[in-house]
């Protein structure tokens, strides 16, 4: 069954100058393996394609079950230039959440 | 065990979680951290028209609340809120002291203002071009690390006031002075930064910025508490927040503000160590209560990151709603004039439809017609009169644009842009500048 990643995980968006830093942490540890499996750098690029025009970097940190992903040439400029409405990119962990996955009935979300 | 808190996390925050954290916190430490990238552009050019003036518009408000708890408490109490006059500051809090009669000794850190220092061949970090590329310079501003500060702290100083320094220095400085940790003891020293790192947002770690009501739950947001560390003397930390106060501190929380604006895990770089915070452990050891422990660091760089303000023209915009039946044609129709109208004068323009596309670019295919939507058009300008003019069509469509427009703004505003190059160390020399008021 396809689920929202909003389903099953968390994230916060921060940025520097032009790049933008999202993490994804699954609410249950247990679920950290399959984010992993199926929450590739390519996916997320595909995903965020209308908003991402650089480079994905996927960071893992299995001590805290989390991802981070640190996508180049994601906002417009940066926050200080920038015509977009959300400048910063804040808003983007939700953008991200938005993403579409295949949970295996054993990882199902809490 | 040492106990830092955290009393601000931008310039702008709220002024009484501080008050609560001096009163009820028993802190030995206070840090308010009040420098965003753009903030010390913006104090130099406030500085430029008095020279008394370039630290943190809110530092009378928030010290007037401080002082008379540092007095009664006896915690010291360190910010960046020099912004880009620290002496100036530093001098206004000891009038603003010798007003109530509080005895107050404090340190300003200067040294931070390198704008003689860097040429302008050098290229930035984000847009591999020459700074000369740039509009004209206003600022330049080193990030100073812990060794501008110990020597503030060695003053014996109540107050340190500093600059532009690395947001987790303002933490790590008192944990140094407090256990006398050396420059090999790396993996202290990167386990003190990501403490920093914890903290340096404030209300970001106790629930701010967290809530998503039915799946992530937040108490009492409204009265959010600001957080608090114990510090033990292998840096091995318990994040914690005053009795009674609204939010929640959980591996959540924790997780969420331990990655943010991180764009390296492995090596986030600091002027005091390259930590590496994918080795750090998270442990819940009761309600509120985080424990913090295994960065590990490797030696800092060479060089130091200086952030470089300046010009970069003016910003336009223009808003006005449309609403009912066919609303999203009716912006949209208004936006392609508008685009149409303005070609000629400003070649990047931005029309955005608030309520459809205008936060992430893109509704992911899911497109529902919206029973309201908001026009915005945004362009950037050489000068105001232009930048002007995008709000003035805006206005227009009042009596020449489509159907049922209502409620249109206009705005002009100076844009301030940010590039980063890197200093060699040397370059940098902090200064130590005392002011007192003895009663």
């Amino acid at each position: 069954m396809k689920q929202k990643l909003y389903e099953v995980a968390h994230s916060r968006a921060g940025d520097k100058g032009n790049t933008l830093i999202l993490s994804l942490i699954p609410y249950q540890e247990q679920n950290y393996e399959i984010l992993c499996k199926k929450v590739t750098a390519e996916e997320v690029r595909k995903h965020m394609e209308g908003i991402v025009t650089g480079e994905v970097i996927r960071y893992e940190l299995p001590n805290i079950s989390a991802l981070q992903f640190v996508c180049h040439q994601a906002l417009l400029g940066g926050v200080t230039t920038s015509l977009g409405m959300d400048a910063h990119g804040k808003s983007l962990s939700f953008a991200l959440l938005e993403m579409e996955i295949e949970m295996e009935d054993a990882a199902a979300s809490q | 065990m040492i106990r830092i808190g955290s009393g601000a996390g931008f310039s702008g925050d709220r002024l009484e979680p501080a008050v609560v954290l001096a009163e009820k916190g028993n802190l030995d430490y206070l840090v308010l951290e009040c420098l965003a990238e753009r903030t010390i552009a913006l104090a130099q050019k406030r500085k430029m028209q008095d020279p008394t003036q370039g630290f943190d518009p809110l530092l009378e408000r928030r010290m007037n609340a401080l002082l008379p708890l540092i007095q009664k408490k006896g915690f010291r109490l360190i910010t960046n809120m020099g912004a880009a006059n620290p002496i100036s500051a530093a001098e206004k809090i000891v009038q603003l002291a010798k007003e109530k009669g509080i005895s107050i000794k404090v340190a300003a850190v200067t040294g931070d203002d390198v704008l003689d220092h860097i040429t302008k061949d050098q290229h930035t970090l984000e847009f591999d071009e020459p700074l000369s590329n740039l509009g004209t310079l206003i600022s330049a501003n080193a990030y100073m690390g812990v060794d501008a500060i110990l020597p503030a702290l060695d003053t014996g100083a109540d107050i340190i006031v500093t600059g532009r320094v690395a947001d987790p220095s303002l933490f790590l400085a008192p944990m140094i002075y407090h256990y006398d940790w050396a420059d090999e003891d790396l993996d202290k020293i990167a386990q003190g930064t990501v403490v920093g790192h914890l903290l340096e947002c404030a209300g970001q770690i106790t629930g701010g910025y967290f809530a998503d009501p039915g799946k992530k739950e937040v108490p009492q947001l409204s009265e959010l508490g600001f957080p608090f560390a114990d510090i033990a003397p292998d840096g091995k930390a318990v994040i914690c927040k005053v009795e009674g106060t609204g939010g929640v501190i959980h591996l959540g929380t924790v997780k969420e503000q331990l990655l943010y604006e991180v764009t390296n895990p492995a090596q986030y770089l600091t002027p005091d160590v390259t930590a590496d915070f994918t080795t750090v452990k998270l442990r819940q050891l009761s309600k509120d209560r985080v424990e913090v422990s295994g960065g590990t660091g490797l030696t800092k760089s060479e060089t130091l990151k200086v952030s470089v303000g300046y010009h970069a023209g003016y910003m336009g915009e223009g808003e006005i709603s449309y609403a009912g039946s066919n609303a999203l044609a009716r912006a949209q129709l208004a936006g392609e004039m508008i685009r149409e109208r303005l070609r000629e004068y400003i070649p990047e323009l931005r029309v955005d439809y608030i309520g459809s596309t205008s936060v992430h670019r893109t509704t992911f295919g899911k497109l529902a017609d919206p029973y309201e939507i908001r026009l915005r058009v945004a362009g950037k300008t050489r000068n105001r009169e232009e930048a002007a003019k995008i709000g003035e069509e805006v206005e227009a469509l009042y009596t020449n644009g489509p159907a049922g427009g209502g409620g249109a703004r206009k705005y002009v505003s100076e844009v301030i842009g940010i590039a980063s190059v890197l200093i060699p160390r040397e370059k940098v020399q902090p200064q130590i500048i005392v002011r007192e008021n003895a009663e």
